[in-house]
């Protein structure tokens, strides 16, 4: 099985969804002779033409409005924003048009498109290069949130987004865009939209993270659980939203305590989500408060600065001692 | 080293048939008697329509509206000159057009009720039609994504994509113009220049002297038309129409007319222009011109407009009837089409309104 970088992976899963689907097609800026600024769409232009990977004019909701007309008219679009933080220039296509399209029509019309953003810090970016923003599209109905970890899940989990009769938006943490690899089968492999998935099974202690923050979390608990011979059950998360609240729940009624780790500002986020299902759910179960290591409610810091922010290895540690001696 | 001119632009004005009548032979598009007589009947349909909304407004039977009164021209004529297959892409002022293209004279009503349901066409009508637009010209980069998938498919149809005044100055209308024309993809821009957006008038709107020539930044063919024309609407459309099929892209085209009644039934005009205003456009309107017009070709009479006008006020009793008397949906009906298939999470909220719906009953 060869061994692929999460670039490799995304570049593999467009390359096998065009060969076998006609109706996919790839937009955006950048993408096509330039094969994206991270190179995650290098090679598809030459391969299936200028037609099917169009290199867009720069102008983010275009990208997404037009991206809504093709998949209404039947088409597969994925279209990338080059940095999610140019994808707010969107957001209306996307709250108003592409998560409505199918309500608004009572299934007449669709949006089966898929948006492609790189999200998060870690790779010394510019400004608005490097947010972790992923609440704000979770927080709109109607459409769904993937966040892969790795260049395994990223490939399967995006040949599923692209298949999927709704809209995704896809955050590809670009932190974890060559900084590992993997062993990738060159078979097709799809992974569900909406499920969690357990990578570590435990009885102490719940951990839960997604994207970028999957790494120095199964490095921290490695050392906590070695430290304290606790046993810590990991969660990816891979779909924000819909939430798969029922992995979660499950895994802390059993083990009664818990810590969500993001790399998102703290205030109304993803973990806050979390813990609130969590509450609904399995209150009386919880042996401990419920923490959350995440970033902080301020401009996210320049990337001078960001490390301190972004929740550090030291930090995600002290969380999973301090929650398990509660 | 000269300065030296680059290139120089025109923009054209059509007008076929004037407020009183006269009309322009040579112009003249070549329908046949029984297409004129529908593309009449189809504006008189929504203004019957229109003027019952307001009455059903003012009762308190039906929600605020945006009446489209006085602007039935563009797109009833858009409506003739499309082909089966062709997108029909509204923004909120085509109650004509959408009417000429299959919808039921109760979706309206529906809609302008707070229902769902309005929103929501027959198969065979909404299979080529993109539900209303109310963020303002968000539906024109869809148009061109429609234009673009239609053209990538090999298919022979094209798009009418409508809009306002107001909405040419948003980024979007800019952004899809751009990208119909670097694609060269088939779609006809309409934009009814009614005059106010909401209290701003055109003039506050843009500098521009036409909204028509902001086509020539994008290398787009525009034409400005007489909006309350139905005769140089659809010509205008057409030649649109014709050149998109032709593989030679998009058109804008400006279709000046003017919004006769308020922007919605939850604003007064009367705090922002003055009633002279009003005035001299009732006399422009197209209804009146092109029954003239009807009346010259030897194709209309006094009888027979009032025979219509019964018909339709008839059909349009018949529609309100229906609509206050067929109940909706059920009320957890939102909780459906979200997406393809349901979420554990709607189907526990589901039950939970439901539950609480029932309680507040019993209570």
């Amino acid at each position: 099985m060869p061994k692929l970088t999460m670039v490799q992976a995304i570049n593999l899963a467009l390359q096998q969804e065009m060969a076998k689907d006609d109706r996919v097609l790839i937009l955006g800026e950048d993408v096509g002779v330039d094969g994206g600024v991270f190179r995650v769409t290098e090679g598809l232009q030459d391969a299936f033409g200028p037609t099917r990977v169009l290199d867009t004019p720069l102008a983010e909701s275009a990208i997404l409005g037009t991206a809504i007309g093709m998949a209404v008219a039947g088409l597969r679009p994925v279209a990338e924003m080059q940095f999610s933080g140019f994808s707010y220039l969107m957001v209306h296509q996307w709250e108003g048009n592409a998560t409505r399209m199918r309500s608004r029509t009572q299934g007449q019309h669709t949006c089966p498109l898929v948006v492609r953003m790189p999200y998060g810090g870690g790779v010394r970016a510019l400004e608005h290069h490097s947010e972790s923003r992923e609440a704000v599209y979770a927080h709109i109905p109607g459409g769904k949130v993937v966040i892969p970890s790795g260049p395994r899940n990223a490939r399967a989990l995006l040949v599923a987004a692209i298949r999927d009769p709704d809209p995704v938006v896809f955050m590809e943490p670009k932190h974890s865009y060559r900084s590992f690899r993997e062993e990738v089968p060159e078979a097709e492999e799809v992974m569900p939209i909406g499920q969690a998935q357990v990578v570590q099974p435990g009885s102490d202690l719940t951990v839960v993270a997604w994207g970028a923050m999957m790494r120095p979390l199964l490095k921290a608990v490695e050392q906590v659980g070695g430290e304290t011979g606790a046993s810590i059950e990991v969660i990816d998360l891979l779909t924000v939203s819909p939430l798969d609240s029922a992995t979660i729940c499950d895994s802390v009624r059993r083990t009664g305590r818990c810590v969500v780790v993001q790399e998102a500002p703290r205030s109304f986020g993803v973990a806050s989500e979390i813990i609130a299902r969590l509450n609904d759910e399995v209150l009386l179960y919880l042996e401990a408060p419920v923490k959350r290591l995440t970033g902080y409610d301020v401009v996210t810091p320049y990337f001078g600065r960001e490390k301190a922010y972004i929740p550090p290895l030291p930090r995600i540690v002290r969380g999973l001692r301090e929650t398990l001696a509660f | 080293m000269p300065r030296k001119t680059l290139a120089e632009f025109t923009v054209e004005f059509l007008q076929i048939l004037d407020e009183d009548g006269n009309f322009d032979a040579d112009l003249e598009p070549d329908l046949p008697p029984a297409e004129l007589l529908r593309l009449y009947r189809g504006m008189v349909r929504a203004r019957e329509l229109d003027q019952r909304m307001l009455k059903l407004q003012r009762q308190g039977r039906i929600g605020t509206f945006g009446p489209c009164t006085g602007q039935e021209a563009p797109s009833a004529a858009a409506a003739l000159a499309m082909q089966k297959d062709d997108w029909f892409v509204g923004a909120f002022r085509e109650l004509s057009g959408r009417l000429l293209r299959g919808e039921p004279l109760t979706n309206p009503l529906y809609y302008y009720n707070g229902w769902e349901e309005g929103n929501v066409q027959p198969p065979e009508v909404g299979r080529r039609m993109l539900p209303l637009a109310v963020v303002v010209a968000s539906q024109v980069p869809q148009a061109a994504g429609l234009g673009y998938a239609v053209k990538y498919r090999g298919e022979q149809s094209a798009v009418v994509c409508f809009l306002g005044d107001g909405a040419t100055s948003e980024g979007d209308f800019h952004e899809g113009l751009n990208f119909a024309a670097v694609w060269q993809a088939p779609v006809v821009f309409v934009s009814q220049n009614n005059q106010w957006a909401i209290s701003i008038p055109r003039a506050q709107q843009t500098r521009s002297r036409t909204l028509a020539q902001k086509g020539i930044a994008y290398e787009i063919p525009c034409l400005q038309v007489d909006g309350n024309d139905p005769l140089a609407c659809y010509a205008a459309i057409k030649e649109g129409l014709d050149r998109a099929r032709a593989g030679g892209g998009p058109t804008l085209i400006e279709a000046v007319t003017y919004r006769l009644l308020m922007h919605t039934t939850a604003d007064d005009p009367r705090k922002y222009r003055d009633e002279a205003e009003e005035q001299e456009w009732w006399r422009k309107e197209p209804l009146l011109r092109f029954r003239k017009y009807l009346e010259a070709k030897r194709l209309w009479d006094e009888a027979r407009e009032n025979a219509l006008r019964d018909e339709v006020r008839a059909e349009v009793d018949a529609a309100v009837a229906t609509f206050e008397e067929t109940a909706p949906w059920p009320p957890d009906r939102p909780f459906e089409h979200v997406f393809a298939r349901s979420e554990p999470h709607l189907d526990q909220q589901r039950r939970e309104f439901l539950a609480g719906l029932k309680e507040d009953a019993d209570a």
